[in-house]
């Protein structure tokens, strides 16, 4: 334990008293958060969305003209109650459930579904019975939010724990404690838990500072946000220490890293939601575990989720976490 | 008195290099141990296995009669030639780090004190100049109270009075009866500092010893230099073996006393004649057959 808090104390004292790259850490996810509240603050969509339960091939029985309808966009659901949330929320114009008898939801105070309300009725969906929910609208802000903060979170745990790793071996720094008897596993907990402190420290801040101007949504527990933010940057931390745990080029480190952090840039949901893509695409983003924290963080602010709710992204970060440090741990070398 | 460190037929085998080809060592506890020889010769992968940082190929290296394991780790200090340290931390801060790593140290007061620290104790460790850097590198290689300390090159690159004060301080750590394995460059440092040494080339041990003895065995003659200037002619004439070394001549001899007097009669100005005694830098020529570059 000592050596671990050895290690843990010097390396928060490394970054701490780096203060270029403790103002840029600051500095860099505000700028994200305002630039982007500012540049997609009016809404651009041009498409309107609507939830199909039952699958399109009953919605073309029923509605023939409707599913070819252009501008309208369709997204298939297994759950009704999660596909009426995204109603109610505005993250979805309307719902149209044809597994028995057509219904369709829409949001009262949506614009848009009071148009599309008139769309449809034009194209033989007159009939279908009409259901109201109602909810305030998740502005764009509040949906990326979690995607900034969660991408900003994973370059400083993949970079900032990868990098300072890869210089350590190359400098000989690691050589150095190879001649003490510091075990690797306790050097790269306490490189683990030194950056997961400083990244949760961090977003804490940026969360609480931003909040104070754009005022987010929450709807969920503070705690279970905590503990899934946690959870995902030791995640992603633990990807870091096993891309760092036998390279000693930066070059190579700085490759590998970024084949770990363009699919999980473009593919986690961090800029766009992923619903009504390839099946397959989905698929693949859910090995991310960037997907996993974005999707449980996004649930506990914008839907209320609760712990239980988002259990399984729990499981996947917790696990994900344990295999990739036992793996770095098992791999590593000190020169 | 008992070897502290023994490597048997040690082996280090590259991809197309064999870096060290069966070295066999017994350092007795309480001395100062040379390791030399050209780059290449195998000193560094040598000392590393010693170390415990690279595992042979073949062969073992036991400490205190015991295969290298945990106890080793607690009990060796190294300085290495090539290291850095943690970034943005003191001196103070960097010897709590280290201290924090073992089980037993020594006071750090007594380190500080003994490694001249004090005065530099609240600098940033990547403000220390050469000296004070090697200095610091010691007190970490000594935080354990260590009874077997490797220096690898330690002096390299610092000033011949940096290099001076390191000398003693390293004199200082010796006489608190602790094993010194040293590898050098320079030959004056090895004869100041080590009671034994041994000379690699091609990664074999060609030559250990004591110097005194390793020059006794090389060098059974003295050298007499005379200026060119005054004999040169003549003492090229004489079957007494002179041999133009810049602007002077060599002569080699065992029988001093009848080299002399051949001199004399031949008249040969003996004014400005020198007798010079051979040093670790001859003996390092001699049995690695290059000249030593530094």
């Amino acid at each position: 334990m000592k050596k671990f808090l050895a290690v843990l104390h010097a390396r928060n004292m490394e970054f701490l008293r780096d203060r270029s790259a403790l103002v840029w850490n600051l500095a860099m996810p505000f700028m994200l958060v305002f630039g982007l509240a500012f540049t997609f603050s009016g809404d651009s969509k041009d498409l309107y969305k609507i939830g199909v339960v039952g699958g399109i091939e009953q919605l073309t029985q029923a509605a023939p003209k409707l599913p070819t309808t252009q501008h309208l966009q369709f997204i298939s659901y297994d759950d009704l109650d999660t596909a009426i949330n995204k109603v109610k929320h505005h993250q979805m114009d309307m719902l149209i459930d044809v597994s028995a008898a057509p219904k369709y939801w829409v949001n009262t105070s949506s614009p848009n579904g009071y148009l599309l309300e008139r769309i449809i009725w034009g194209v033989g969906a007159d009939k279908f019975e009409r259901q109201v929910v109602e909810g305030a609208e998740i502005r764009y802000v509040d949906w990326f939010l979690p995607g900034i903060l969660g991408m900003n979170m994973m370059f400083a745990c993949l970079f900032g724990v990868g990098f300072v790793i890869v210089r350590y071996r190359k400098n000989g720094f690691l050589k150095r404690l190879k001649a003490t008897p510091l075990g690797a596993f306790q050097f790269l907990f306490a490189q683990l838990i030194s950056r997961l402190l400083l990244v949760v420290v961090i977003t804490t801040i940026v969360y609480v500072g931003c909040d104070l101007f754009i005022d987010f949504n929450m709807q969920g527990s503070y705690w279970t946000l905590l503990l899934v933010t946690t959870l995902g940057a030791m995640s992603l931390i633990s990807i870091g220490l096993l891309v760092a745990a036998h390279t000693a080029s930066e070059e190579l480190a700085g490759g590998m890293l970024n084949i770990v952090t363009w699919p999980m840039m473009l593919l986690s949901g961090a800029w766009f939601s992923l619903e009504g893509a390839q099946p397959w695409v989905q698929h693949i983003a859910e090995i991310f575990p960037l997907t996993h924290m974005i999707s449980a963080t996004r649930s506990i602010m914008n839907e209320g989720a609760t712990l239980a709710q988002v259990m399984p992204d729990v499981w996947v970060l917790s696990l994900t976490s344990a295999v990739f440090l036992g793996i770095g741990a098992f791999v590593f070398k000190w020169e | 008195m008992h070897a502290i460190i023994t490597a048997t037929d040690l082996v280090k085998q590259y991809p197309g290099v064999r870096a060290v080809d069966g070295i066999n060592l017994s350092i007795p506890q309480g001395i100062c141990f040379g390791l030399l020889g050209p780059n290449g010769a195998g000193k560094t992968t040598t000392i590393e296995m010693l170390e415990g940082i690279h595992q042979p190929t073949s062969g073992a290296v036991h400490y205190k009669g015991e295969p290298l394991g945990v106890r080793y780790r607690e009990e060796v200090g190294i300085q290495f030639q090539h290291t850095a340290l943690q970034d943005f931390l003191t001196v103070r801060e960097t010897l709590k780090f280290f201290e924090r790593l073992y089980t037993e140290t020594l006071p750090i007061d007594e380190v500080i004190e003994l490694c001249s620290l004090t005065d530099i104790l609240d600098r940033d460790t990547r403000k220390l100049s050469g000296g004070q850097r090697q200095r610091l590198l010691l007190a970490l290689a000594l935080i354990n109270d260590p009874d077997l300390i490797f220096l690898d090159e330690p002096t390299t690159g610092l000033d011949p009075q940096a290099r001076r004060n390191f000398w003693d301080l390293v004199k200082l750590v010796k006489s608190r009866n602790k094993t010194i394995v040293l590898t050098t460059h320079y030959m004056e440092e090895a004869y100041a500092l080590c009671d034994e040494i041994a000379i690699m080339d091609k990664g074999r041990i060609v030559s250990q010893g004591t110097p005194e003895q390793l020059l006794k065995e090389h060098f059974g003659d003295v050298v007499l230099q005379i200026p060119g200037d005054d004999a040169g002619g003549k003492l090229m004439q004489m079957d007494i073996g002179a041999v133009p070394a810049g602007e002077l001549f060599e002569i080699k001899t065992n029988r001093l006393h009848h080299t002399l007097q051949q001199l004399m009669d031949n008249g040969i100005n003996l004014d400005r004649l020198r007798i010079r005694a051979w040093t670790l830098e001859d003996l390092f020529i001699n049995v690695t057959g290059k000249e030593h570059k530094l």
